[in-house]
This record gives C-alpha cells, sequence and structure tokens, in this order.
C-alpha cells in the first residue's frame, strides 16, 4: 500500500528561506534509508506558495476563480511530500516517525495519508454492485 | 498504544529490520540458520519487553543487541565444545560492543548483498531459493510464502529448513563473489527476483491471475539491489522491467477478473510514476556503458509500450531490432516467437505468420499455448479464422490458467462466428 507523508508549510518555508544544513543532510540520509530499503517512490520539496496559484469554485456549477499565492494559513499548506510503498500502516507510522522533524523550531508538522488503491476502489465498486443486486431483489419481492 | 497496535508495530519494525539483522548476525556467526534463530529470539523479548517499555527509540540497535548477547550467552553455555561455537568465538566482531548503529548503516549493503548471493545460491534447487529468499530478505512468514505459491505451509517450511541446512552442510561462505565468479552467480541471483516476480505477475496455475504480495516483494528487492550493486547494468535492467510491468497491473483483468491483452490495455491508467521509475532505472543501465543485457533489453522492450500513448503510435520497428538483440543474447523459441509478433505488427501478419510457422517444429514449445495462440491471432488478422479457430481451441486446452482458458474459449467462439457469417 502506498502512503503520502505530507510535511506541512511553515512560516520559514513560506518565507523561502532554506532549510539549515544540519536538517538538509539529516533529510538526505533519511531518503537514503527509504531508497536502500526499497519502499521510496517519489518526494519532492514544493517552492512558497507565492509562486503557487490558486483554483475556487466559489459558485456551485458557476466560473473557476484563479488566485494567485501567496496564501495565509501556512498550517493548511504543504512544502512537501514522500511517497512510499509499504506492506501495513504501522510501516508507514514507523517510517514517519523516523523523518527528522522537518523544522526544528515548534512547527514541524508531518501528515501520513494512505493513497487510494486500485483495490480500494473494485472493492468498493463490488460493495456497489452488491447493493444494487439487494435493491433489486428486495424491490422484486414487493411487487411479488 | 494499546497492545494488539502495539504488536501490529512490532510487526511492523521486524518488517523493516529482519533482513538487516540476519544479515548482520550471519557475518558474526557464519550460520543463516542459527543466525535467524538469535533474531526470532530477540523479536520475541520484544514482544514481551516492549508492550510495557514502550518502543525504544532506535529498535533496529535495540534487537541487533539483544540478538547479539543472546549468541554470547549461547556460546558461554555451550563452553565452546562445538567446533562451529570455537570458529564463532574467534570472531571479534561479536564480542566488541560497536556502535550498532554504525555496523546497521555502514557495512550493512555489503552484508544484506552477502545474504542475498547466499539464499540465491546454486547448490540450492530453484524452489529452495524463492523460498529462503523471501523467508531471510523479505521478512514473509512461512504462511504468507505458502499462500503465494497456492502450496501447503508444512511444504515450504520443510524447503527452507532444508536449505538452510544445506547451506551449513555445504559451508556455503557469506562472502562477496569477485571476478567472473561474481556475473555467474549475480545473474543466479537476478534469476531468483524475476521468477519471484513472475509467479506473482501472471500466476501459472489456478484461477489467480495475479499474486501481488510476489510482485511487490521482488520490486522491494531488486530496488534494494540496486543500491547495494549500483554498477551492475542488469540489476538496473530487471528493476527497470519489474518497474514497467508493475505499472500495468491495473489494467490487466477488466471488472471480471479476466485478463487484458498489452493492445487492449487502457493505457491511460498505466501507473505513470512506475514508468517514470522504470525508465530512469533503464537510463541507469545505460550510463553503465556497457552492452544491454538480457533485462536491460527486456526493459529497453516494455519501455516502447510504455512510451506509446496508443497502441497505433508503438515504434514496433524498434521493438523488432530490440527482439533481435535479445535473441542473439539469450537465443529461445519463446524469443523468436515475440520477434515474430513484433515483426508482424512492424511488417503485417504474413512477415510473422512465417517465423511461427517455423517454430511449430520446435520441441521447447510443444506444450507452451502462446504459440498457437499468436498463430491463431495471426490467422485471424489473415482473415483465415477457420484456423485461427482451431489455434485458439489448442491453445485453450494447453493453458493451466482458468481465466486465460476462459479468453481463449471467446477468441475461438469469436472466430466461430466470422466463419458462420462469411457463409
Amino acid at each position: 500500500m502506498r502512503f503520502m507523508m505530507i510535511v506541512k508549510a511553515t512560516t520559514d518555508s513560506e518565507a523561502g528561506l532554506p532549510p539549515s544544513q544540519e536538517l538538509i543532510e539529516a533529510m538526505q540520509k533519511y531518503n537514503e534509508e527509504l531508497v536502500k530499503a526499497g519502499v521510496l517512490l517519489a518526494a519532492d520539496g514544493l517552492q512558497p506558495s507565492s509562486s503557487g496559484i490558486r483554483i475556487s469554485y466559489p459558485e456551485p456549477g458557476g466560473k473557476a476563480k484563479v488566485l494567485d499565492g501567496p496564501f495565509t494559513e501556512a498550517k493548511e499548506m504543504i512544502a512537501g511530500y514522500t511517497l512510499i510503498e509499504v506492506k501495513s500502516r504501522e510501516e508507514a507510522i514507523e517510517w514517519a516517525l523516523r523523518m527528522p522533524d522537518p523544522h526544528g523550531y515548534g512547527q514541524g508538522e508531518i501528515e501520513l495519508r494512505q493513497v487510494y488503491e486500485f483495490e480500494d476502489i473494485m472493492e468498493d465498486s463490488k460493495t456497489q454492485e452488491r447493493e444494487t443486486e439487494l435493491r433489486k431483489q428486495v424491490e422484486e419481492r414487493k411487487k411479488a | 498504544m494499546s497492545s494488539s497496535r502495539t504488536h501490529r508495530t512490532i510487526d511492523a519494525i521486524w518488517r523493516m529490520e529482519s533482513a538487516k539483522l540476519i544479515a548482520g548476525l550471519t557475518r558474526m556467526v557464519r550460520d543463516v540458520g542459527l543466525a535467524e534463530d538469535l533474531a526470532q529470539d530477540a523479536l520475541v523479548v520484544a514482544l514481551e519487553k516492549w508492550p510495557e517499555s514502550g518502543i525504544p527509540e532506535n529498535p533496529g540497535a535495540w534487537l541487533m543487541t539483544t540478538a547479539k548477547r543472546r549468541a554470547i550467552d549461547l556460546m558461554r553455555r555451550t563452553k565452546l565444545r562445538d567446533q562451529k561455537y570455537v570458529e564463532i568465538a574467534h570472531n571479534m566482531d561479536l564480542f566488541t560492543e560497536d556502535d550498532i548503529d554504525q555496523v546497521l548503516d555502514g557495512e550493512i549493503g555489503d552484508d544484506l548483498l552477502r545474504l542475498i548471493f547466499m539464499t540465491c545460491h546454486p547448490v540450492l534447487s530453484q524452489d529452495a531459493r524463492v523460498s529462503l529468499t523471501l523467508r531471510l530478505l523479505c521478512g514473509l512468514t512461512t504462511d504468507e510464502i505458502a499462500r503465494s505459491f497456492l502450496v501447503a505451509e508444512s511444504t515450504i517450511a520443510q524447503r527452507i529448513v532444508r536449505a538452510k541446512r544445506t547451506l551449513s552442510a555445504e559451508k556455503v561462505p557469506f562472502e562477496l563473489p569477485t571476478g567472473e565468479r561474481l556475473h555467474s552467480r549475480l545473474s543466479a541471483v537476478l534469476e531468483v527476483i524475476y521468477l519471484m516476480f513472475n509467479e506473482g505477475y501472471s500466476a501459472t496455475s489456478g484461477d489467480h491471475w495475479m499474486r501481488p504480495l510476489l510482485c511487490q516483494e521482488a520490486l522491494r528487492l531488486g530496488r534494494v539491489l540496486a543500491e547495494i550493486a549500483p554498477h551492475e547494468p542488469e540489476v538496473h535492467g530487471l528493476v527497470a522491467l519489474m518497474e514497467i510491468q508493475s505499472s500495468r497491473f491495473k489494467t490487466r483483468v477488466n471488472s471480471l477478473g479476466e485478463p487484458v491483452l498489452l493492445m487492449d490495455q487502457n493505457r491511460t491508467q498505466w501507473d505513470r510514476l512506475l514508468i517514470r521509475r522504470g525508465l530512469s532505472a533503464l537510463d541507469r543501465s545505460r550510463k553503465q556503458g556497457r552492452p544491454l543485457g538480457p533485462y536491460s533489453l527486456q526493459a529497453a522492450i516494455s519501455a516502447c509500450h510504455a512510451e506509446a500513448r496508443t497502441v497505433a503510435e508503438t515504434d514496433w520497428i524498434r521493438i523488432s531490432a530490440l527482439y533481435e538483440a535479445l535473441s542473439r543474447v539469450t537465443p529461445s523459441p519463446i524469443v523468436e516467437l515475440n520477434r515474430a509478433v513484433a515483426l508482424s505488427m512492424a511488417f503485417g501478419p504474413a512477415f510473422g505468420l512465417q517465423i511461427v510457422d517455423e517454430l511449430r517444429s520446435e520441441a521447447a514449445l510443444k506444450e507452451y499455448h502462446l504459440l498457437p495462440s499468436v498463430r491463431g491471432d495471426l490467422l485471424t488478422k489473415l482473415g483465415r479464422y477457420e484456423e485461427a479457430s482451431t489455434e485458439f481451441e489448442l491453445a485453450a486446452s494447453m493453458t493451466k490458467n482458468d481465466r486465460e482458458r476462459k479468453l481463449l474459449r471467446n477468441r475461438a467462439a469469436e472466430c466461430e462466428s466470422k466463419i458462420t457469417k462469411a457463409d
């Protein structure tokens, strides 16, 4: 199963300040560990939201609203992500716990989210099919 | 943390650390069976202690220290009577309280590489190599391995016990082969990994078309190998091949669980991330500056398909040339059969049929259902439906995969209906 470790933005990352040499080294070492364990699929850092664009749909069925960055609320933005392929949720947590504190000044936050997989969707459509089938049967019984 | 959650966490840590642990311990005690026992013992201690004490800061180092202490205890108890323990006792690694982190991080690549060379040693049967590798390097349980191969757990357990005993009886060294031997041994390792992958990718029997666990483990192991043996082009070639093939997972079966052929797959659903990873692995292989070996060539062929946005855009001429190269490196009737398909796509079905007809006398392909299947396909394209139908029926009677049989029967029926229409 795939998990995305989302590193939340901080005031520093939003200001476009480079991380400390120490953090860069720790991150490199951590990424190397992920690679050596064969679990890393992709990892990238994002530029600050000042170069970002936000597209929103404030009116239902209405036109898109395009807004240039920077955006406020650093906590709601992300500064980078790491995508891993692991065998269990616990393994994903364990890897996430080994990631260095991405900020170091009390603002570091990593969010772990599971990526939808084909099986999940399949499972879902199968459940839906079964549900539809059941409903049909109930309807037919009502008619009979 | 609830105790069941702690157990699941310990299980996850075991999966992450067991290979490194077993590799490091094998270096110290020179016996892969004993190393595994020691590692397992450490795991048992962890299962007892961690729910109380909490999970230590560096669980890998904790397990290693515990396992080392068990080894030392064991030796003191046996008072070095046994010759094996005398040998072990000479190993200073065991008695120095070195920086475990250093041991786990520094030399670990070499230890893992030695372990994989050991579990894939030619002294073992192919089945034993695969089982032992899954067990010691992937940390799978005998139950998981048994389920993946659809055999009884006791069969796998016995196979593993015997394999460990053979390694010890034959005194297979825990070392990195050098020079010429490295290449022949490495190709044995790659063979085991690819076998694992293929067993998962297209199940040879039963109605399970895919067994994803085996594929995932093979791919992960390949990626690990690419990091610990980065200068071997074929390692990257194999990884590239597996990444690209994995990218098609979602599209290989339809919603009814039936196989979908490459040409009919929905390419928009191919996993672009895995394709990109595959292409960059292939690039790493090429950058080693040596002629492409069989895995890299197959990966290059896979890459041609992956890079074509539609079937029509496929560079069949290039694929034909790559098959030509592949047949020079590893001549085989199966490669010829694939070359025939590529040629028919590049230059028309008649070209392919000519090669396929010649292959019908090949003894090696007598039982191979894809020969009549391909022939049926080419005959269909040439409008020779009656002969095509016979070929598909023949192929259906030869395959061991239930779902594939169904697919072939359907194609035979399609041909039949075309004959009736023509009448």
